[in-house]
């Protein structure tokens, strides 16, 4: 159906990095932001679109296990790193997924990918967290549907899973 | 992307009357006769257009509505598969694309389950009867020795069973049912249950195609500057700057269609990537002429349409005698609402993709309404309908706006153009500045009390209507308008007046989720509640009295207003809520009610008001809505709904100077966020009456609920929207 076509610019400027820790090499315009990058040049359209400004948290992806704007994030700026976007968290299928589906979190859906990586870079910091600390975490992450009784509920039951899972490893 | 044809002309379509209104649908290849062959729909069984069994008992049901976030594709698909007997687990569901032999695809009105609850029972019940007329067949038995028990039919004699895989070809051989049995409720195995979503697992995994995820073959992709100023045109532009960006492929003028979801027109830059053309786009000179819209002043039009309703208007129904009622009356009580105008601003903005070929034209979009994007491309094209293919992708949200395909047209304008397939995409800052918004209103409410009722009600209301994005030129509201919960006012009142006041649009004018029960169910709550207080008794005590006896208002179908109903949701939100309990300092709870959709919604919430900042703690919904079919997705519509109120109430503003709508994205057109979300707590009354929407009668009862318990925390009355203008909110 796509046909992944190097977009040429007038620079020539390669720009090599990872992507879930498969290497791409890009020919773009250095100023291109990741998000249309993944979206329109390596066709893994899982991130995003929401605003351009990096106000609403649709294009997160993670960047040295930390949540970024991919929207506003030019791909300059990840040359030679690796960036984890959606797809590469469905592979593992985490314990923040299976939460989300168990509370039956998404309506659309479509901020879901965003919240989901937001989730687990919070995650990450903290296995733990209190409402405080989601309600700090996540309030980047808009979800018009207004999703987010159960993405609170599900990131307590993810921290749950997870901890009863290093706990089980543990004996 | 392969075309389906489903729906292939060698079928001959049925009219099984099994829709209200009389709809196509099941297939029969046999001609005149009442069978169909199943061999010649691939060998599966295809007893109707939302039933498909492959021998592997594979089974496809067909979502016929649109999926925003409603759950829509599993609640319809579970009633089926309910009626069928069917294994959950054994289910695919297949999303239809815009074609008249599903019935009405429109997805709006909260009318999805409402509308076709019963006919999808009856698409199960089809199949299912078939399967088992086909079992007893081969058994050679009565169907009455048989039962159908999760993708078996079992012999109730000896507990035989054949798998309905098996019975694929014998099934398409059977007659097809005129009128098929359907299941008695307590038989239910999916219906009222809290199924999961089907969706749930890719969602979360970013695999669903929205519109924009669609990619084809040399697709381009465009984005469009359009006059700030509604229907302004394009004077001159320059586009050298645009065409130096790299990527960027070509400049195209757009021309506006006039009609209600014809494109707007402006000017296009085609590129090889979505950011080529946003660059390309904000790199255009474009030389406006504005237009008559340019006079738009929101805010002057707010003076214009409150002087309206502060002076008699056009009557729109009258009981009793008001006049005489308030010149009797112990006290008099008035009140003046302002409401701004609103924009849906859903997650994915809208977009299209376009493939137009010669004499045809194939279409990706996330639309509300299918057919009508299906005629809308067939006129502009000027070719048949059944050259016009609309695949329906997800939708990233919806609320109303993706009703009007007027993205659509552009994308296949700039197809037509192009030769080349073309996706179109809004940024956030067209989304927010040339949708369709929801109108802004002044409203007028004037009350007798004697003997500490109410005796006598005047309602004024003006906005623009949406009438007026059909009829230009428009200046009144329309009845279904002033039905949305001003003239259906379920008060027990025997001197009523209903007026509207003059106002014309300047902008396109459209329904988000709710409509006018937004600014009707907000004027007449809060209302109620200064009368409660004029009085001096206590809102929800005086509110019930308001409502008033046991009676059931007569409607020309099949949904009455009960005020029986009305009454026990609000109860038993205010159980729920603790009313009457003590509250800390600061703290107070508010109570709203609403009939719309024809369901019954009431709110009670508990806000605190602390160094002059508002929060909402918790929200209290218990809802009526009939029969449920699924009651996970019926709670999640209503949480949804509590954060889509308090976003309108803490943040919705749409502004206009000189016609240009003054915000441009989410930063300054705030949604809630997580920070501020309450615990939400729903209540489903249980009820096996016909089903009734629940989309969006959730919505309403939240501003209300919240300017009452302000009232309560506080003693200070908010009368207009949104409260970031009073500094109560961040």
């Amino acid at each position: 159906m796509l046909t992944l076509q190097s977009i040429k610019t007038k620079t020539g400027f390669m720009i090599n990095f990872k992507v879930n820790d498969k290497d791409y090499s890009v020919d773009v315009s250095p100023d291109m932001p990741i998000l249309w990058v993944l979206r329109d040049v390596l066709g893994l359209t899982g991130t995003k679109f929401g605003c351009g400004l990096g106000v609403c948290g649709s294009c997160t992806v993670l960047l040295d296990g930390k949540a970024i704007r991919s929207c506003i994030t030019p791909i300059s700026l990840v040359k030679d790193q690796n960036v984890i976007s959606i797809e590469g968290v469905a592979a593992e299928h985490s314990t923040i997924q299976k939460a989300w589906e168990e509370l039956n979190v998404p309506q659309c859906g479509f901020c879901q990918p965003g919240q989901v990586l937001s989730a687990l870079a919070l995650l990450k910091e903290n296995p733990d967290p209190s409402d405080k600390d989601i309600d700090t975490a996540m309030s980047g992450n808009i979800c018009r549907c207004g999703t987010y009784v159960r993405i609170r509920k599900a990131i307590h039951l993810a921290a749950s899973m997870e901890n009863e899972l290093h706990n089980t490893k543990g004996v | 992307m392969k075309t389906e044809s489903f729906i292939s002309r060698r079928f001959f379509i049925k009219n099984m009357s099994l829709f209200s209104g009389g709809l196509l649908l099941a297939c029969d290849a046999g001609g005149q006769g009442s069978t169909i062959n199943a061999k010649s729909n691939n060998g599966n069984f295809t007893p109707n257009l939302f039933v498909e069994l492959k021998p592997n008992g594979d089974l496809i049901l067909t979502a016929s509505r649109s999926e925003m976030g409603q759950g829509v594709r599993t609640s319809l698909t579970s009633v089926i598969a309910d009626e069928m007997d069917a294994d959950w687990s054994r289910v695919q569901v297949r999303q239809a694309p815009g074609d008249d032999a599903y019935g009405n695809q429109n997805t709006d009105g909260s009318r999805s389950i409402r509308t076709i609850y019963e006919p999808m029972r009856k698409m199960g019940a089809m199949a299912r009867a078939m399967l088992l007329g086909a079992a007893a067949k081969r058994w050679n038995i009565a169907e009455d020795l048989c039962k159908t028990s999760l993708h078996y039919v079992v012999r109730t004699d000896s507990g035989e069973k054949i798998f309905y895989g098996d019975l694929v070809s014998e099934a398409g051989l059977m007659a097809i049912p005129d009128e098929p049995k359907l299941k008695s409720p307590d038989k239910f195995i999916y219906i009222g249950k809290e199924l999961k979503s089907v969706d749930a697992g890719d969602f979360v995994k970013g695999i669903p195609k929205y519109g924009m995820d669609i990619k084809l073959d040399n697709m381009l992709y465009a984005c469009i500057e359009r006059c700030p100023v509604t229907f302004g045109s394009i004077r001159s532009f320059d586009d050298s700057d645009s065409l130096k960006i790299s990527g960027v492929k070509a400049v195209h003028r757009v021309d506006r269609i006039e009609k209600p979801f014809g494109a707007l027109g402006g000017v296009a830059v085609i590129a090889s990537n979505t950011w080529s053309a946003i660059q390309g786009k904000n790199a255009l000179k474009v030389e406006w002429d504005y237009g008559e819209n340019e006079s738009y002043s929101s805010s002057e039009f707010m003076e214009v349409i409150t002087a309206n309703v502060h002076k008699k208007g056009k009557l729109i129904r009258e009981e009793g005698n008001v006049s005489k009622a308030f010149d009797k009356a112990d006290t008099m009580v008035e009140a003046t609402y302002n409401l701004p105008h609103l924009v849906h601003a859903p997650m994915e903005t809208p977009n299209a993709t376009a493939h137009v070929k010669e004499g045809s034209c194939e279409v990706w979009a996330p639309v509300q309404a299918p057919q009508t994007t299906r005629k809308e491309i067939s006129d502009f094209l000027d070719i048949d309908l059944d050259k016009v293919t609309v695949h329906v992708t997800f939708l990233g949200g919806g609320f109303g706006r993706k009703s009007k395909p007027d993205y659509v047209l552009e994308a296949v304008a700039l197809s037509q153009i192009s030769k080349q397939p073309v996706q179109v995409i809004w940024t956030r800052e067209d989304d927010i500045q040339h949708s369709y918004y929801h109108a802004i209103s002044a409203q007028y409410l004037k009350a007798s009390i004697k003997n500490n009722s109410v005796t006598g009600w005047l309602h004024r209301t003006a906005y623009p209507s949406i009438t007026s994005t059909f009829i230009p030129g428009v200046t009144h509201g329309a009845g279904f308008e002033f039905q949305q919960g001003m003239t259906n006012m379920p008060y027990e009142i025997s001197n009523v007046s209903f007026e509207n006041g003059k106002a014309p649009a300047y902008l396109r004018i459209g329904w988000l989720r709710s409509v006018y029960n937004i600014i009707h169910g907000f004027s007449v709550n809060v209302f109620a509640d200064e009368l409660a207080h004029a009085a001096g008794r206590d809102p929800l005590e005086f509110r019930l009295d308001m409502i008033g006896s046991d009676r059931i208002y007569p409607s020309e179908n099949a949904y009455k207003l009960d005020t029986a109903k009305l009454k026990n949701v609000l109860r038993k939100a205010a159980k729920n809520a603790g009313w009457g309990r003590e509250l800390p300092e600061g703290h107070g709870l508010g109570l709203a009610v609403h009939y719309s959709f024809y369901s019954y919604v009431a709110t009670v919430v508990e806000v605190s008001v602390i160094d002059g900042q508002l929060k909402v703690h918790e929200v209290f919904t218990v809802v009526d809505c009939g029969t449920v079919v699924n009651r996970d997705t019926v709670k999640a519509q209503l949480e949804g709904a509590a954060i889509f109120g308090m976003s309108l109430t803490y943040y919705g503003d749409i502004t206009l100077e000189k016609g240009i709508v003054q915000q441009s994205n989410y930063h300054d057109y705030q949604m809630l966020r997580i920070h501020q979300t309450p615990m939400v707590n729903i209540e489903i009354i249980e009820s096996s009456e016909i089903p009734t929407g629940i989309g969006e009668p959730g919505v309403p009862v939240i501003a209300p609920a919240i300017i009452n318990a302000i009232f309560n925390a506080t003693g200070k009355r908010y009368r207009s929207l949104p409260l970031k203008d009073f500094g109560m909110v961040k």
